[in-house]
């Protein structure tokens, strides 16, 4: 199992965002919810988690509020916004190109 | 919506840090609760879950400031922070930062002022329509002394002004002005004065575009000889005289006792040629048609207004064809062969552009002096701090945190220093612009925006100069090994005193050439005030005054006058003689006339005619100015109207001239000279005076003052027994009580005439001076700096070697060698740029040569000097150490 820092850069980005598409989460659930679908392959570390969210946030594609969680405490819930769903669509695009380019090269080696 | 959104985010980040620092805290709390409680859940206990999560987290501290990173603004969080260190360590040390603080002041302040003043005289466009299509044209004569520049920019001929306007199509117009000047007074002729005036065609405000505040301009039919007389005033005069009443437009006022009717009032912006201007007249009105058909009487100005798709070279080469057909036409005459032009802005500044733009170098020299000395300074403090650095470097600080922290130490110094230099600038540039008699423009000179922003550059760029290389130096790899030395260090960083000493040699050279630069000017001024004028200038009084035409209107009228009032001066007590003329030496040019020798074959059809100055003069001139007489005889009072066609010439013209002959009872012929109707018998040889105490030599003819000339202006000369100035109130009383309706101006003494020619120079050399001096002085400041420094690195070595022995006088004679060693490099370096540029400031110098030996050497004894002084001092203390002491200091 690769380290989850090995995580192709920019592509965190992208996992948040299309984590985010769903519904609004808490850092924590976002982590988690990464982790669930990728079968444990993709471990987000806080070290990254929050820079990143916080990036995004000031980007304007993510926007936050706060509200109760699950266990009744407070936490900070992140949301798409509007430009973040543009972002989302054009950051797959990418993602799409370049690991297809990444397949081709490597099943014809 | 996006970018709103971003603004949003961004105001929220200025403005509710602390808000958002405690969420993000709450936030990442939040996480490790989460964290802990999966952990219980998969059977830990709760102390064990507590660990592991933290565990897994890292540092709670580094991933804040992660995140914090992200936010807007981190950067000015950061600069605020190390703001608040730097100034808390400046506080730590008041005598460097106080010092450090007002060196900026100075320099910058200086930098400022001077900037301030060259941006409103040299780059401001003037106040006229489209300035940039204004341009003057001159007459360029080719031959005579062509290095001259009066001659290369030759003024202009009334009828070859005419001519031009009316034959070329290069010019959307052209305009004309001369100087003037008039007695004026009042409605009633009430409160006569002397004033400056000009002449300036009918179509002279037009072509620059001005408009009166109130009236109007001149017509096109007053702009004629003979025509009703008008007169535009100056705001400045329409304030002083008229209290700024509207209803003077109509009234009259008296001009050498005509009356005159007032049309309009110019703008306060309006100070074309120059302020001195009082009021403008048509430029035709007060003269005859035969005057304005001369082609070879210069005076005038022209300034010409570009038509907008025709350039510059094909508007001139019209103006030179028509020009050079004048010449063809009137080779008998002066009439030169070629026209030049040079934008308007040119020709206003033209005089003051080198000595301007040599002081802004000066004090850009000073202040990269001042710049080179507080990083000096801060190399020091480095020094004291190589632990402080070498910790936080340790402790994770990056290179770029340390530097940058450092920078905002210069930055803090030189805003402080630059802030207060720009309050001082307030003040120095409006002392500057007072003080400073021949600046052109003053109007326009002003602290502005662009002033300002121009001093933040200024400060910015100082503060990366003084702090970049100490801040370098100072998180080198190598500085880090400061954790590694024992608490007892012997020698101290080779590297950083080699800078130290660099950047010292660099500042002594700077000051040298400063030095050098304002000796010279220094004593070129000195030339001027000691110039030989070749006439006495102690206890001599001169007054001027002119005869107007109207009163005196006949020859023996003026004669009568002149000469009653010399009689009645001749017997005051302590006069010891009298004499009038038209300018006395060192008053300046005057004007010059061409002449030929009937006697001498003539001269070649295109060849240069022979010319001269000309003066009138009494029989009482020359020796009232004690100028000597080396042939023939002085004009006698019985050289009077229609028996006084005699002339007497300087020795230059009988050298110029009359190679080996006796010019005794030969004839001159001055065709510009009283209608050239009579050729002058030369009757004496007189010895030379200069007409200005920084100009060459010029040859000279005076004609007899009793001809009685109309409407001329006189000087008087009075040499009395002592001090002169106590004659000008009884001598002006004299005067009042034969003409009490007679203004008279200008009552100086010979020596305040010759001051005025050096006051100029003065002025630039007394600027000069002290900034070299200020940077002599941190030059000396930063040498003790130096040597201070190196005395306390080696205080230990220099214990060891008194005890095992030295001699306290090889000590001082090893400190002092080290502290002059860059001083003399500096010195070596300073004089070899000197003789590189002094060169550039030859134009200023009178009778002094650029390499002036003297100079030089004193320059350099005052260096050596100074630079002992400052290394002498540390030098002592380092062979006064107790070698005891010295080995047990840290």
């Amino acid at each position: 199992m690769g380290k989850p820092s090995d995580l192709v850069q920019g592509t965190l980005d992208l996992l948040i965002l299309k984590t985010l598409s769903l519904e609004a989460k808490h850092g924590w659930a976002i982590a988690k919810r990464i982790q669930q679908v990728s079968g444990d392959v993709l471990q987000v570390q806080q070290g990254s988690l929050y820079p990143a969210l916080h990036r995004l946030e000031q980007q304007g594609w993510i926007t936050a509020k706060w509200a109760e969680s699950e266990t009744g405490r407070q936490a900070k819930f992140y949301s798409l916004t509007e430009a973040g769903r543009k972002q989302l669509e054009s950051e797959t695009a990418n993602w799409n190109r370049l690991s297809e380019a990444i397949n081709i090269i490597v099943q014809e080696a | 919506m996006r970018w709103l959104h971003k603004l949003l985010m961004q105001l929220r980040m200025l403005f509710r840090r602390n808000e958002e620092s405690a969420r993000l805290n709450d936030e990442l709390q939040f996480h490790l609760e989460q964290q802990i409680a999966e952990n219980m859940a998969t059977g830990m206990h709760e102390e064990e879950a507590r660990h592991a999560a933290m565990r897994s987290f890292g540092s709670p501290a580094v991933l804040r400031d992660q995140t914090r990173n992200t936010w807007s603004w981190n950067w000015l969080e950061s600069l605020f922070r190390d703001a608040r260190i730097s100034a808390r360590t400046l506080r730590r040390a008041p005598g460097f930062a106080v010092m450090a603080v007002v060196v900026m002041a100075l320099c910058l302040g200086a930098a400022t002022s001077l900037f301030t003043i060259a941006r409103g005289v040299l780059l401001k466009s003037l106040p006229f329509r489209d300035p940039d299509k204004l341009v003057m044209v001159y007459e360029h004569f080719h031959g005579y002394d062509s290095n001259r520049e009066a001659f290369n920019y030759n003024v202009v001929s009334p009828a070859d002004y005419y001519d031009w306007r009316t034959q070329t199509h290069g010019f959307e117009d052209m305009a004309a002005w001369r100087w003037d000047k008039f007695n004026f007074s009042g409605e009633h002729a009430e409160l006569p004065e002397v004033i400056t005036a000009a002449a300036g065609t009918w179509n002279f405000f037009s072509v620059l575009g001005v408009n009166p505040v109130l009236g109007r301009i001149f017509y096109e039919s007053e702009d004629h000889p003979g025509a009703n007389r008008v007169v535009m005033l100056t705001w400045g005069l329409f304030q002083r005289r008229f209290g700024g009443d509207p209803s003077v437009i109509g009234k009259q006022i008296h001009l050498d006792a005509n009356p005159y009717t007032v049309i309009g009032v110019l703008p306060q912006s309006f100070a074309y040629p120059d302020a001195t201007v009082q009021v403008w007249v048509p430029y035709a009105s007060g003269v005859t048609a035969e005057y304005l058909s001369y082609h070879d009487h210069h005076q005038s100005h022209v300034v010409a207004r570009l038509k907008p798709n025709v350039s510059l070279q094909n508007a001139i080469s019209q103006v030179e064809a028509v020009q050079h057909r004048l010449h063809m036409e009137n080779l008998d005459k002066p009439v030169a062969e070629d026209a030049v032009s040079r934008p308007l802005l040119d020709d206003v500044v033209h005089d003051i552009k080198t000595p301007l733009v040599i002081l802004l170098c000066a004090v850009g020299c000073m202040l990269f002096i001042g710049c080179l000395n507080v990083a000096n300074l801060l190399i020091a403090r480095a020094a004291t701090r190589q632990k402080e650095i070498a910790i936080r470097g340790a402790l994770g600080a990056g290179r770029v945190t340390l530097i940058r922290q450092q920078m905002v130490e210069s930055l803090l110094i030189c805003f402080a220093g630059g802030a207060l230099g720009v309050l001082l600038s307030f003040v120095a540039t409006k002392w500057l612009t007072s003080a400073w008699k021949d600046l052109p423009r003053t109007e326009a000179i002003h602290v502005d925006m662009s002033v300002l922003a121009f001093s933040f550059v200024l400060i910015c760029l100082s503060a990366l100069l003084a702090g970049l290389l100490p801040a370098l130096l100072s998180t080198q790899k190598s500085a880090f090994v400061a954790l590694h030395d024992s608490s007892r260090s012997v020698g101290g960083s080779l590297a950083r005193t080699t800078l130290r000493r660099t950047l010292l040699t660099i500042e002594i050279a700077v000051t040298v050439v400063l030095l050098i630069a304002a000796g010279l000017l220094l004593k070129s001024f000195a030339r001027i005030h000691d110039a030989d004028l070749g006439a006495t200038t102690t206890n001599v009084l001169t007054l001027h005054y002119d005869l107007p035409k109207r009163q005196y209107d006949q020859p023996e009228k003026v004669v009568a006058f002149n000469e009653t009032l010399l009689e009645s001066l001749r017997h005051m007590p302590g006069v010891r003689a009298v004499g009038v003329g038209s300018v006395v030496p060192g008053a300046g040019y005057g004007g010059d006339d061409v002449f030929t020798i009937p006697e001498h074959p003539p001269v070649q059809p295109g060849q240069d005619l022979p010319d001269a100055i000309y003066r009138m003069a009494d029989p009482g001139y020359f020796t009232a100015l004690q100028i000597p007489l080396l042939r023939g005889r002085f004009f006698t009072d019985h050289d009077r109207l229609n028996q006084s066609n005699y002339v007497i010439i300087s020795r230059q013209l009988a050298n110029q001239y009359f190679t080996n002959e006796n010019p005794i009872g030969w004839h001159l012929h001055v065709p510009a000279w009283n209608s050239g109707l009579v050729d002058y018998e030369i009757i004496g040889v007189v010895g030379d005076t200069l007409y200005q105490a920084d100009k060459p030599l010029k040859a000279t003819m005076y004609f007899p003052v009793f001809a009685g000339y109309l409407d001329r202006d006189y000087t008087l000369i009075v040499r009395t027994a002592f001090d002169p100035l106590k004659f000008s109130l009884p001598v002006q009383k004299e005067i009042a009580s034969l003409d009490p309706t007679l203004p008279m101006s200008e009552v100086l003494t010979m020596q305040q005439i010759i001051g005025e020619s050096a006051e100029n120079t003065s002025f630039s050399a007394t600027i000069l001076l002290s900034f070299a001096l200020l940077s002599l002085l941190l030059a000396a400041v930063g040498l003790y700096g130096v040597l201070s420094y190196l005395v306390t690195q080696r205080t230990t070595e220099i214990g060891i070697r008194l005890a095992l022995g030295a001699q306290r006088e090889q000590v001082v004679r090893l400190m002092l060698g080290d502290g002059l060693r860059p001083a003399l490099f500096g010195l070596v370096f300073g004089l070899l740029a000197s003789i590189a540029l002094t060169r550039l400031i030859q134009s200023m110098l009178f009778r002094t040569s650029p390499f002036d030996l003297w100079v030089f050497a004193l320059v350099a004894a005052i260096l050596l000097f100074v630079a002992a002084v400052a290394c002498a001092l540390p030098a002592r203390r380092a062979s006064r150490l107790d070698p005891m002491q010295a080995l047990r200091t840290e």
